[in-house]
């Protein structure tokens, strides 16, 4: 029992802080272009792939630098080129338009790498048990994994709480107009912004990449838990989106370990009932839930707290 | 107070007017009627199936996006739950020899869509914009996972089927053809268009008009514009459900790909496709997209990727849709003024077409080497056979992209002086673009 709270807990907080490096850049682009960038997640894939090609080239280490670099300019050229254009048509055209890119951006991944996963492996440096926890290796790449985000987690800190352009990005969560008012050229830190937003969604992926499964629908997979986590976090808030990063990746991470159903619990269900969908209830298993939980929790959120955890702005 | 109700009111419409708008729904009528004998093959009779089921889906989906301003990315929901709904009420009536015909079952999807937007509604209306829109993302997702869980009642990966022919004969038919469905689709569909469209005309469709415009105001004249959000979602779920049993006749099977984020995607591309702004948008758009998916598929592979770019260019170029652009043009139409714009048009549409050619090319190649690279470099896209190895075949689609791309950026630069210069012709002859 220990040991799987234990190793829970360290996947948990894994998979929380990989999708703080994802919540993170979304609740800043959301805060100051006002626009939920729904193809988020595809730069997530799109990292994962780059980073996959890449260190298929030159090796594990320089795909690390160089994917996120590739998702970023890329994401600055959408900004640019696409939402800026958009922006004047509104926030729902804005919305729209994001939604459109993340529909082509996986065809386009589905046409170049196909549709069933690629073969992203853990570089041999860090191929590894970091240490064994009650006889369970734990693997090296995990640790890195989790460093990796921590690491960035700190850097994004500092930049946002010391530095002359994270003051300004702090300004333009609150008074976006103000910021613009005061001379700062908005359009460019825009791009900047959504160009490091997306680079660290890309940075997530490649280092989610070969852990997890590298493969077309892995975009479509984590949006929707995403925006759960910016929603369930209040939208625009940027501690709210770490909590809830963190506490949809511990529950998920625990439900998925859980075998134990209502069955489990209350012994079988009477023979009357078998073939009713009563049957399926009861019979089904925390971990066959798991998928549904951070649904289920929005859900809640929105009932009893509708501006989310830590949100303080009505949409 | 009679005063004050005869200026604020609209004047009673003039019997020249009424009789133009009857019309209007008699022709409707009319060419449901006459359509099958027209197309009478079997292919056809379906594709129009398929049309009317997107049209009633599309409507119902712009009552919420078009005239509440409520972006969903989870009305596919509602469509599917009624599908199911309907498919177990055809099992059930059929094993009972209930006395309920086939033309009323959709009704029941309607109301098990309606019941579903009651239930879920309250919750996921009481915000909007972009808060609703991913509340209703996280809510269809809530839904779509939990079909894959309730196996009993969604019928797990293979879905649940049933056989419409063992209801209740009425007037000798059993809905076995093609053609009785195409009937059943037409009557429900033209129904269901009016019913929507006297929805926009009550003073419920103008307090959600006023909900997507401002809702602040609307707080301040006394009505609750969450209450609003909330009605007009639960119309919506309704004709949702009616749309999703209709599906569920004609294919006599419900899977969980009803109520997948696919789904929920397409009805989004069909209505903003045809356009948001006016009621006969959506109705154009289901066309447009329903015809485009059947025909794109038999075009070339990567028709998705192809729907998209679709997508992408009308969100970027013409926010309004298809019915927004035409519809741009009736004030120059009205001035005698399209001349002046015309030829433009045909100028610019020349680079255009090649860049769009030069695109096409280039993606068809690509998806040569991508997708089968062990196939004969021979291919045929869009009924054109090419080389894809060939250099010449690159040169070209290089040469027509970029080239295309160069020209049209500037041809479009005289489209729009030509635009204003007619558009204030327009002006001084006193209609206002």
């Amino acid at each position: 029992m220990l040991e799987l709270i234990v190793i829970s807990t360290l996947n948990g907080v894994l998979f929380g802080m990989l999708l703080f490096l994802m919540a993170s850049g979304l609740t800043v682009i959301f805060s100051m272009l006002g626009v939920l960038n729904f193809a988020h997640a595809s730069f997530y894939m799109l990292g994962a792939f780059f980073g996959f090609q890449v260190s298929r080239w030159f090796g594990f280490w320089p795909a690390l630098l160089i994917a996120p670099l590739l998702a970023g300019a890329l994401g600055a050229g959408v900004e640019r080129f696409g939402l800026r254009r958009v922006h004047r048509n509104g926030h729902v055209a804005e919305l729209l338009f994001t939604f459109g890119l993340a529909f082509v951006i996986e065809e386009l991944v589905q046409i170049i790498w196909g549709k069933s996963p690629v073969d992203f492996r853990i570089p041999a440096l860090l191929d590894f048990p970091a240490f064994t926890i009650f006889s369970t290796n734990y693997p090296a790449y995990k640790m890195f994994m989790l460093l990796v985000s921590i690491a960035i987690f700190v850097g994004l800190l500092l930049v946002l709480k010391k530095t002359r352009i994270g003051l300004i990005v702090q300004a333009a969560l609150t008074h976006p107009h103000m910021v613009g008012h005061l001379g700062h050229n908005v359009g460019r830190i825009f791009m900047l912004v959504f160009g490091v937003g997306t680079a660290l969604a890309a940075v997530a992926g490649v280092i989610a990449g070969p852990a997890l499964v590298t493969q077309s629908n892995m975009a479509g997979l984590l949006g929707p838990i995403l925006f759960v986590v910016v929603v369930v976090g209040g939208l625009g808030s940027l501690p709210g989106a770490f909590v809830a990063s963190l506490l949809i990746g511990l529950v998920q991470t625990f439900a998925v370990s859980m075998n134990g159903s209502l069955s489990g619990a209350f012994g079988p269900l009477s023979p009357a009932y078998a073939s009713s969908w009563l049957a399926d209830i009861w019979g089904v298993t925390i971990a066959q839930v798991a998928p549904i939980v951070p649904y289920v929790l929005l859900v809640l959120i929105l009932i009893f707290r509708p501006m989310g955890l830590l949100g303080t702005r009505d949409t | 107070m009679s005063e004050l109700t005869a200026s604020a009111a609209p004047p009673l419409p003039a019997t020249a007017e009424k009789l133009k708008f009857y019309g209007l729904w008699v022709i409707a009528g009319l060419v449901l009627l006459l359509l099958p004998k027209i197309f009478s093959s079997g292919g056809s009779l379906t594709t129009f199936s398929l049309i009317g089921i997107s049209i009633i889906f599309s409507l119902s989906y712009n009552i919420l996006l078009g005239q509440t301003g409520m972006l969903s990315f989870g009305h596919a929901v509602y469509y599917g739950l009624g599908g199911f709904l309907v498919i177990h009420a055809i099992n059930i009536i059929g094993a009972n020899k209930l006395a309920i015909p086939l033309p009323i079952v959709p009704l029941i999807g309607g109301l098990a869509g309606l019941f579903f937007a009651v239930l879920l509604g309250w919750v996921s209306t009481q915000r909007s914009g972009t808060a609703f829109a991913m509340i209703s993302l996280g809510v269809a997702e809530l839904i779509a996972s939990s079909a894959l869980i309730l196996r009993t009642f969604f019928g797990g990966e293979a879905g649940v089927s049933a056989n419409r022919t063992k209801l209740l004969k009425l007037f000798g038919w059993n809905f076995g053809p093609q053609i009785q469905i195409y009937y059943l689709v037409a009557a429900w569909t033209l129904i269901a268009v009016i019913a929507m469209y006297a929805l926009t005309r009550t003073p419920l469709g103008r307090m959600c008009n006023a909900v997507r415009d401002n809702p602040e105001r609307v707080q301040f004249v006394g009505y609750n514009p969450h209450v609003v959000r909330y009605l007009a979602f639960c119309f919506s779920g309704f004709f949702a459900g009616v749309a999703g049993g209709l599906a569920a006749i004609n294919f006599e099977i419900a899977n969980s790909a009803y109520l997948g984020a696919e789904q929920s995607g397409t009805v989004l591309f069909a209505t903003y496709i045809g356009g948001v702004g006016f009621f006969i948008g959506p109705i154009v758009g289901a066309i447009f997209v329903t015809l485009l998916s059947l025909g794109l598929s038999d075009l070339t592979q990567v028709w998705q990727l192809y729907f998209g770019l679709i997508f992408i260019a009308v969100v970027l170029f013409a926010p309004g849709g298809i019915t927004g652009l035409l519809m741009m043009h009736r004030p120059l139409l009205r001035a005698g003024a399209l001349a002046r714009v015309l030829p433009s048009y045909l100028i610019a549409l020349l680079p255009t077409l090649a860049m769009i050619a030069g695109l096409v090319l280039s993606i068809e190649t690509t998806v040569h080497y991508t997708v089968n690279p062990g196939d004969d470099s021979h291919i045929k896209a869009f009924g054109v056979n090419f080389d894809a190895a060939s250099p010449y075949i690159w040169a070209m689609a290089a040469i027509l992209l970029i080239g295309g791309f160069l020209l049209a950026r500037k041809t479009w630069g005289w489209v729009a002086l030509a635009w204003d210069s007619a558009s204030s012709a327009a002006r001084e002859k006193g209609i206002a673009p």
